[in-house]
């Protein structure tokens, strides 16, 4: 059966696959093996029947064909309502036709489920909350990304995703000592604005274990410097581990289930090890899904609960707002309209909306609920990776305009986005549409509006 | 004709309704058996009070017109979807003509409606019915859904009432309408456990599943319940 070189069924294991990927300059020669890529059908046929269960096989079966899922849609919603865009349509012509078939589809089908399951679908769940079956079709197309990875069908950034995951225990080539220097240095660098400021690395039995999102070592390293800065100021007795740092999952938008277990397992291993009290994750949405609400069931914990119990920030900074721990000097509190982007991962999937809505009420004179809101929000239009594949830009762009009418409707020119996937969304829609609007994670807003007792200031 | 009439309210109602119940039951069971801890991601029998609550909460509020976002942001769909429904379910049950068969057969009845009160019930789920078809045609979000077979759905759950209805309302033909009331009758019952009509049981099952995921794993325990 016809394999490429980079496009095949096997996932990334080494290094040196990993960086032969990358040399293909956006997946040029991925793609075009793809197209001699033959389907494995006896495989997928065996994989059905292992793994399609009664959920998912009642949800295809019983679907009354109403509709009501459409308007639910932001991607039919921005494509001016095509009704190839129904959520009930984009799963029941993929999965549906796969199973329907047994499995014996070819490569242009596959190609074209890849397409949909990738581009057409950002697994926001919202479809799930208006379907009267509970019909989730986010559920659906995760289950089919994981049969397009099997298969060799998956776009070229989620593959390498997948591999580094597997390769660094990160979504990127991060080496554990990368990590721990990239701590230091951000120590040393604010410590002098910041008496006493400092990250530990590896502390056994502290209050919280903090872990990141690779881009933040990577890209953004001052976010750790303000993570430090606000544990500092509000005087946790808090760690990080020098391994098992990364909360971010490109494999569980891959669908390729076996790195998500190896990934999640690396955190569950540095809170066994540290036996830190509780765990607080950054200001990322599908982080704390992957390795908070999915992980411990692809790890096979029985409760379906982390080793410790897990935090996402906002949970923190809400509670350290209502104890007092932060204190925030009300004339600093932001003055101008401002309004807040529910990330899916968390609100809708995780039941945060409280923690959003107590920690709007410390910081924010005007705040501004977009509509709908909470669990009912649209999508930022980047989620599932769709903001990371380059295959797909025009298909996210034309997406991001359901968030661009709800932001500029709210009239607020500042959008809070604690989620690094709807923070880059946002920041790309501005970039795209020109609205005129400014983003930011919580970390930047909170430093500038905190009080600071008199012994934490530098002396000058 | 008094011989049909004495097999399809006898041996074939006996075997249609044998398979109905029976039928419900192992699609009932199935589903549950089916279900999967790891691969649907819901710890089904540990947080168990979680769980309950977050099914009962999902059916619950389905159940309640203009309960759930999705109904009120669809009133019209929602207006002819439980017209439609407690047509289908109630009048049949309720119905004076059916309790009184039921006391002589099985010397059993429940409470039942006046009949100007089934007759409303009947032409409201009806029109219902005309309506949600008309909906599958003009609407290019449903239209492309649709296939024959929702058709056909549709006329086996229709046809009792159109029979019922003209057999007690035409003197004249009335043998004949009563006899395909009851073979339509017949066949509905025993499509419900073999097609679609399934979601007569797997309605609630899904709801409760869907109902449990969120209660255990997506935020039920840490928020106030989602809000459907
Ligand atoms: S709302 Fe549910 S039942 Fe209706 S078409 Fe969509 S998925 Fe199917
Ligand atoms: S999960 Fe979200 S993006 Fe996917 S079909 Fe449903 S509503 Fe659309
Ligand atoms: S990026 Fe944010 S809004 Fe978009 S799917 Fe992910 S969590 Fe949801």
């Amino acid at each position: 059966m016809a394999e490429g070189i980079l496009c095949n069924r096997r996932p990334i294991n080494t290094e040196e696959e990993l960086q032969t990927l990358l040399a293909d300059k956006s997946g040029k020669q991925y793609y075009a093996e793809m197209n001699e890529l033959d389907v494995d059908t006896e495989k997928l046929e065996a994989t059905l029947q292992k793994t399609l269960k009664s959920r998912l096989k009642t949800w295809l079966e019983i679907c009354a064909h109403c509709g009501l899922c459409a308007d639910s849609c932001f991607l039919y919603l921005a494509n001016k309502k095509d009704p190839e865009q129904v959520p009930s349509y984009k799963i029941q012509s993929t999965l549906g036709e796969i199973v329907k078939r047994k499995g014996k589809v070819d490569n242009a089908f596959m190609q074209m489920v890849m397409d949909t399951a990738w581009s057409k679908c950002t697994c926001c769940n919202r479809c799930g909350m208006y379907c009267p079956f509970g019909i989730d079709m986010g559920i659906m197309f995760g289950y089919l990304r994981g049969l397009c990875f099997s298969q060799g069908f998956v776009p070229w950034e989620m593959k390498i995703g997948s591999g580094m995951h597997r390769i660094y225990r990160a979504q990127m080539d991060i080496t554990t000592e990368d990590w721990v220097d990239t701590c230091e240095w951000m120590a040393e660098e604010y410590e002098e604005d910041w008496p006493g400021l400092c990250i530990p690395v590896d502390k056994e039995n502290a209050d919280i274990i903090y872990t990141v999102n690779a881009r933040e070592p990577k890209h953004y390293p001052e976010d750790i410097a303000e993570a430090a800065i606000l544990f500092h100021l509000a005087g946790e007795n808090w760690t990080v581990p020098s391994e098992g740092w990364e909360e971010t999952s490109l494999a569980m938008f891959a669908g390729d289930w076996e790195a998500c277990k190896l990934q999640v397992e690396s955190v569950y291993d540095a809170m066994h090890r540290l036996k830190p009290k509780r765990m607080v994750v950054t200001e990322c949405g599908h982080a704390y899904r992957a390795t908070v609400i999915e992980g411990p069931y692809w790890a096979g914990i029985k409760t379906g609960k982390t080793p410790i119990e897990s935090f996402h920030y906002v949970e923190w900074v809400a509670e350290a707002l209502r104890t007092g721990k932060l204190k925030i000097d009300p004339s600093k509190r932001i003055k101008e309209p401002v309004t807040y982007q529910d990330s899916c991962n968390y609100i809708r999937n995780a039941g945060l909306g409280d923690a959003a809505r107590e920690i709007m009420s410390y910081i924010a004179e005007d705040f501004r609920e977009m509509t709908p809101s909470r669990e009912h929000n649209f999508c930022c239009g980047g989620g599932g990776g769709l903001n990371g594949v380059g295959r797909y830009r025009e298909q996210r762009n034309i997406g991001l305009k359901i968030k661009r009418d709800q932001i500029l409707a709210t009239g607020a020119k500042l959008v809070i986005s604690p989620c690094h996937n709807c923070w880059d969304a946002i920041r790309d829609l501005e970039e795209v549409y020109k609205v005129g609007i400014r983003w930011s994670f919580l970390k930047p807003l909170l430093i500038k509006m905190v009080e600071v007792p008199e012994h934490m200031k530098p002396e000058d | 004709m008094y011989q049909l009439y004495q097999f399809v309210t006898g041996p074939i109602a006996w075997m249609s309704f044998g398979i109905f119940f029976i039928g419900v039951i192992v699609r009932a069971i199935t589903y549950i058996k089916g279900l999967n801890w790891q691969a649907d991601r819901v710890t089904y029998t540990v947080n168990v009070s979680y769980g309950i609550s977050g099914a009962l909460r999902s059916v619950f509020f389905w159940l309640i017109p203009f309960k759930t976002r999705s109904w009120r942001v669809n009133p019209g769909f929602t207006v002819l979807f439980f017209v439609f429904h407690i047509g289908l379910l109630v009048t049949p049950v309720l119905l004076q003509a059916h309790n009184i068969l039921l006391k002589e057969r099985w010397g059993i009845s429940l409470w039942s409606m006046p009949d100007a009160m089934a007759d409303v019930l009947t032409i409201a789920m009806l029109v219902a019915a005309l309506f949600l078809t008309l909906r599958r045609i003009a609407l290019p979000e449903v239209r492309i859904l649709t296939n024959a077979y929702d058709y056909i759905l549709m006329l086996i759950a229709v046809a009792p009432f159109i029979t019922g209805f003209l057999a007690s309302h035409n003197a004249s033909c009335y043998d004949f309408w009563l006899i395909l009331h009851i073979i339509t009758g017949e066949i509905m019952l025993v499509a419900i456990p073999f097609t679609k009509l399934s979601h007569f049981v797997l309605f609630f099952c899904s709801r409760a599943q869907i109902g449990m995921d969120f209660g255990i794993k997506r935020g039920g325990m840490k928020g106030k319940g989602l809000a459907w």
